[in-house]
């Protein structure tokens, strides 16, 4: 705990403060903006870094305005949220489970989101805002069904996480059924939605994700204290004083509606929620949760990984879900080195 | 161990009583029965039913009638269901012999998407188009990836949890890169989306004889270890003191099962679940021993399959729900079930 200072004033309050986690906070956020703002430059139009801060702040002309403030900057506010959610509730997943591999990629989470959206896609060929409700649907299904499912005299970690991989697998099947009963035009536009894309993206899917993390985002983080009694062990942590179900219902549902969220405005972006709270456990070196390190290093991952996408393969070719395919894969490699020595995984 | 069975403890030191044994030799014939009449259904039974005579008559007097046709044609698709259906159910027992793991499955740990994922990369980017040819990448893709959640999953301290863990991380992995190719590749789009749900409906002649060596020699090769097995199943100290060879029984169990779910797997696309069933229901009847466990998996795995494959025809007239389907909606539920019984989920 050489890390932590504690703040004092005069009226006897007092508030610990990891110094170390809150530099990376802010470092991951200033990153999260940077790229943001090279992001919004980046395209068929390249715009200047410094033309793109001016336009932000109302003084560009007419046409770097618009295409910075229509066009753009949706894409990347949908990239920063949708990053945010999933690094947010993946810290969740993987607290609650006890296990780094843990989180809504493999729990079935965002397979189930996928269920629903493809139900629009293939069966009703439904509008894009259609697809975004059907995606929700399914994942706030999944996660309940996940959870009744786990339920025994309380949920345990690992039968969560097994009881997550086999509703994936029941999931998986049917959306395998659903793709060989779509023709090839509907089966192209699932597999681009399946694997996750920024592409499109404008306002009307900005403000939905926005208020809710604005609801839910403190909520989570007003109770992290009591995950964090939670590692030591249920029993422990109700001896503590931690009402254990309870808070571990109001954390998951959160984590669920978090990722259902995020999965719906950008398909299911595989990966962000596996790697950003591992990579920011790693930065902080702080054995807690570490809710909002992994927050802010989701969205600018997600991010950074839509401007690679972009910038290895051209405007809109790759989706951004391939990009994060390919870190989740370089991540799994490196957790088989580190994780295994220690005996943790 | 093989926590779900029955408490047994003369069995492995002792001669199970005649009794007993004439009941396990009576119930696998009674199984060899039940196949053979889900084989015939398998052959009656699809778009067009055809009445047991004909079927008779297509089988064992070819003078090629219209109803003759249908039968050589629901024939190979009815052998490949019975070959690929044993070797994923034996690869499933003695994959849960060899990690002493009741979750093991090829789908589960991941064996399945390697080998997929090998067959794509041969078909997009290699031209492989014979199934001879890409038969071989199936076996390195189900070999790397075995050797690699085995690894990921902790090799000797694995925990069940943790290696199905393991495995469905690596098939996310996997599964991510399919996606990748095929948005890449509307071509590859059109062929691959149907191959990697697990189906028996491309079944020919000429798949089932190029699959046939590979499925024979890896059923051999099981079914010759099942007394080693047994002696791993009791802890490796135990199995050292009484004279076996582990590195070799391990070796040889890995290369039985790698070669008997990649050629299936080749064959008919990946298809979860048998391999996890089939072994825990058979345990419930033989006990423990692994000489009863894996010719029973081997008779009662092609009744599952071929009983999803039958099944998946006739809910989804005139079209069909594909077998790899079937089973995942079947065996996902079952797979819960298991981790719900303390027993396992606290392994």
């Amino acid at each position: 705990m050489r890390n932590t200072r504690t703040l004092r004033t005069p009226g006897g309050l007092s508030l610990r403060t990891d110094v170390r986690a809150f530099v990376v906070v802010v470092a991951l956020l200033l990153a999260a903006s940077a790229a943001s703002v090279v992001l919004i430059g980046t395209g068929d139009f390249p715009i200047s870094f410094g033309d793109v801060l001016k336009t932000l702040a109302g003084n560009g002309t007419a046409g770097q305005d618009f295409i910075v403030n229509e066009l753009r900057l949706p894409r990347v506010l949908v990239g920063l949220l949708v990053g945010a959610s999933l690094g947010l509730g993946g810290a969740l997943f993987q607290a609650v489970s006890r296990n780094p591999l843990g989180s809504p990629d493999v729990l079935g989470l965002s397979q189930g989101a996928t269920s629903g959206a493809l139900v629009v896609i293939v069966l009703m060929s439904g509008s894009a805002a259609q697809v975004t409700i059907g995606a929700l649907a399914g994942g706030l299904l999944t996660g309940l069904a996940i959870y009744l499912l786990a339920w025994k005299q309380g949920v345990h970690g690992y039968r969560l996480v097994l009881v997550g991989i086999g509703v994936s697998a029941i999931v998986t099947a049917v959306n395998g059924y659903l793709l060989t009963k779509a023709d090839l035009v509907d089966a192209t536009r699932a597999v681009v939605w399946m694997t996750g894309s920024l592409n499109g993206r404008d306002w009307s899917q900005v403000w939905p994700l926005l208020a809710l993390c604005a609801v839910l985002v403190p909520l989570v983080l007003a109770n992290a204290r009591g995950l964090r009694m939670m590692e030591m062990g249920d029993d422990v942590s109700y001896a503590l004083g931690v009402r254990v179900e309870r808070v571990r219902m109001l954390l998951l549902v959160s984590a669920v509606l978090l990722t259902a969220a995020a999965t719906a405005a950008a398909g299911p972006v595989t990966f962000v929620a596996l790697t950003a709270p591992q990579l920011a456990r790693r930065l902080t070196r702080s054995p807690g949760p570490n809710l909002l390190p992994s927050l802010c290093m989701g969205a600018a991952l997600l991010v950074t990984a839509d401007w690679a996408s972009q910038r290895a393969f051209g405007a809109d070719q790759l989706p951004v879900g391939v990009v994060t395919g390919v870190l989740g894969g370089v991540y799994l490699l490196w957790l088989l080195v580190t994780e295994r020595k220690a005996g943790r995984i | 161990m093989l926590v779900d069975s029955p408490p047994e403890p003369r069995a492995e030191t002792a001669p199970a009583p005649p009794t007993r044994r004439a009941i396990r030799a009576l119930g696998l014939l009674g199984s060899v029965v039940i196949l053979v009449l889900v084989a015939l259904a398998s052959i009656a039974i699809g778009a067009k039913e055809l009445p047991l005579d004909q079927v008779w008559h297509g089988l064992f007097h070819d003078t090629g009638t219209y109803g003759d046709v249908v039968v050589g044609e629901r024939l190979s698709r009815t052998v490949l269901g019975l070959l690929a259906g044993a070797a994923l159910g034996l690869s499933g027992a003695v994959l849960q012999a060899l990690t002493r793991n009741p979750l093991a499955d090829p789908g589960l740990l991941g064996i399945n998407a390697g080998a997929s994922a090998a067959v794509v990369t041969a078909i997009t980017f290699f031209g492989v188009t014979t199934l001879n040819g890409y038969v071989w990448f199936a076996f390195f893709g189900a070999a790397a990836v075995g050797a690699l959640v085995w690894f990921l999953g902790g090799s000797r301290g694995a925990t069940p949890v943790r290696l199905v863990l393991a495995g469905t991380a690596v098939s996310a992995a996997l599964y991510g890169y399919l996606q990748a190719v095929m948005i890449t590749d509307d071509a590859a789009l059109g062929k691959m989306r149907f191959w990697t749900v697990g189906s028996l409906a491309s079944a020919s002649d000429s798949t089932i004889l190029q699959v046939l060596p590979f499925l024979a020699v890896g059923t051999l090769l099981a079914l010759g270890l099942a007394r080693p097995l047994n002696a791993v199943a009791m802890g490796d100290d135990t199995a050292r003191a009484l004279g076996a060879n582990l590195t070799r029984t391990r070796g040889l169990a890995m290369l039985a099962a790698t070669v008997l779910c990649g050629a299936a797997t080749a064959a008919c696309g990946p298809i979860a679940f048998v391999g996890l069933m089939v072994p825990h229901v058979v345990r419930s009847v033989t006990g423990p021993d692994l000489r009863w466990i894996l010719p029973y998996a081997t008779v009662l795995s092609p009744v599952l399959l071929l009983g999803a494959d039958v099944f998946g025809r006739v809910v989804a007239r005139p079209s069909e729900l594909q077998v790899g389907i079937v089973t995942a909606i079947i065996g996902g539920p079952v797979f819960i079930l298991l981790v719900r019984r303390r027993r396992t989920a606290q392994l």
